[in-house]
């Protein structure tokens, strides 16, 4: 049965969104945590640490992010036998898939800063990871600010592709509601509109951010 | 015993040979001047004392402890032999206190209390005290090197090396930091330095070395060796440098 598209329509579509919210929050933790380790893999002194981190990122880039949701969603039970809900499965491939850009990301704002600031530190007796705590991370966190803000807005968007493993999030959603109202040019522009009220400001966020950092010392 | 025993170094970057056997002794109280042309592997030289760079054959002992021993905690030595750099390499996004009791508080465990009584200390032997709160960025070249030999002073070494670190200043500031240098010297630091500033090297090292193509090619006292050059690459040098 058809029905007319109406405001209830929109408050659904506002509910789902939360879901799309949650899903990108659990992305970014996981991935952030991932992110992390590759980061530190990457700068590491050992060179076998650092080739670990770096086929890490390869692989993970070289595979696009749908192939990674029905890997989990679809080939997880058949080689465990375990079922995995939409939820587990979107968030261990969006975690995975997040890693890999922080990572780089991250690993990138670390290598930017310059290699005399590792002797320094060095030369002062501090050890490999006094030298991160002390005096690479703390500026490379004010470098890598904008870039990861900017990666959140994309991690927003891409939360969509869930949808096809049926996470009910802002797009889901869009399509039901699409399949009850037959309304696609409304529905679609207002989903579109609540992913941009989403994203906009972050990328606002993100250009002031990159603002300050000029002048920041 | 010498504070420095360094011996049959040879050093390569690839297969550029940029230290050729080079031996030296360092006893405490000396003030040594390295100079030569760029290349001639003075800073090299210096670089690897502290272990920073890795030597292919020779030995280099520091009071006792073998630098080039895969062994040796590089960390405790360098806690021991300062090192002042070129470009200063203060940390940017710390002021002036922290960049001097970073190292005395994670590595020696200092508290914080003490740790400004000390770097309020080493600021007044390099006649900065009124800068203690200052980020890095606020003060000028002359001033950020001489927070750099406090930050080395802090650490209470044994030795200090001093990588040409006048070199990025004008004539005004190199001024400034060589007075604070003739000062630390005249308390009795042991010193090695890699400069250009012929009238410095003259006035205060003990011992002037003169090192040409990965080897020390003349050394002895500062003013026999200027005004009276056994070798003609220290004379071609001189002239260059003097004239």
């Amino acid at each position: 049965m058809i029905r007319e598209f109406g405001l209830i329509d929109v408050y659904y579509l506002l509910l789902a969104a939360r879901w799309t919210l949650a899903l990108t929050g659990l992305a970014f933790l996981g991935g952030g945590i991932v992110g992390l380790l590759i980061a530190l893999l990457r700068v590491s002194p050992f060179r076998f640490l650092r080739v670990i981190g770096a086929t890490y990122v390869s692989i993970v880039q070289g595979i696009p992010l749908l192939a990674w949701l029905f890997v989990f969603f679809f080939g997880l039970p058949i080689m465990t036998r375990i079922q995995v809900s939409p939820w587990v499965a979107a968030t261990i491939a969006f975690s995975i898939y997040a890693g890999a850009f922080l990572g780089d990301i991250w690993r990138g704002s670390l290598q930017s800063i310059p290699p005399q600031q590792w002797e320094a530190g060095s030369s002062l007796g501090l050890s490999f990871s006094q030298q991160l705590r002390y005096v690479i991370v703390p500026q490379a966190l004010r470098i890598s600010i904008p870039p990861t803000v900017g990666f959140l807005v994309q991690l927003i968007k891409n939360t969509s592709l869930a949808a096809v493993i049926g996470f009910i999030e802002l797009t889901r959603e869009g399509q039901l509601t699409n399949a009850a109202t037959y309304r696609p040019f409304t529905v679609y522009i207002v989903v579109a509109l609540i992913y941009f009220a989403l994203c906009f400001p972050l990328t606002q966020l993100s250009r002031k951010l990159e603002r300050g950092l000029r002048v920041a010392r | 015993m010498s504070l420095v025993d360094i011996a049959d170094v040879v050093k390569r970057f690839g297969s550029n040979t940029v230290l050729n056997g080079v031996s030296l002794k360092i006893e405490p109280g000396e003030i040594i001047a390295v100079i030569g042309r760029s290349g001639s592997g003075k800073s090299t030289l210096l670089r690897c004392i502290n272990g920073l760079e890795p030597i292919q054959a020779g030995r280099i002992v520091f009071n006792g402890t073998v630098v080039n021993n895969p062994a040796t905690d590089l960390k405790k030595l360098r806690q021991q032999v300062g090192i002042v750099f070129q470009s200063f390499n203060l940390f940017p996004h710390l002021s002036v206190e922290r960049n001097i009791t970073l190292a005395p508080r994670v590595v020696k465990g200092m508290d914080p209390g003490k740790a400004r009584d000390l770097a309020a200390q080493v600021l007044a032997r390099v006649g900065l005290t009124e800068k203690i709160d200052a980020y890095p960025d606020q003060l000028s070249g002359g001033q950020q090197q001489r927070v750099a030999i406090a930050r080395s002073l802090a650490m209470q070494p044994q030795l200090m090396l001093l990588d040409e670190v006048t070199s990025a200043l004008d004539p005004e500031l190199t001024g400034e930091v060589l007075k604070v240098l003739e000062h630390v010297a005249r308390d009795g630091m042991t010193m090695m330095l890699v400069t250009h500033e012929m009238g410095f090297a003259r006035r205060v090292a003990t011992r002037l070395i003169f090192m040409h193509e990965g080897r020390i090619r003349e050394e002895g006292s500062a003013v026999d060796l200027l005004s009276k050059p056994r070798t003609p690459e220290l004379g071609s040098f001189l002239d260059a440098v003097l004239h």
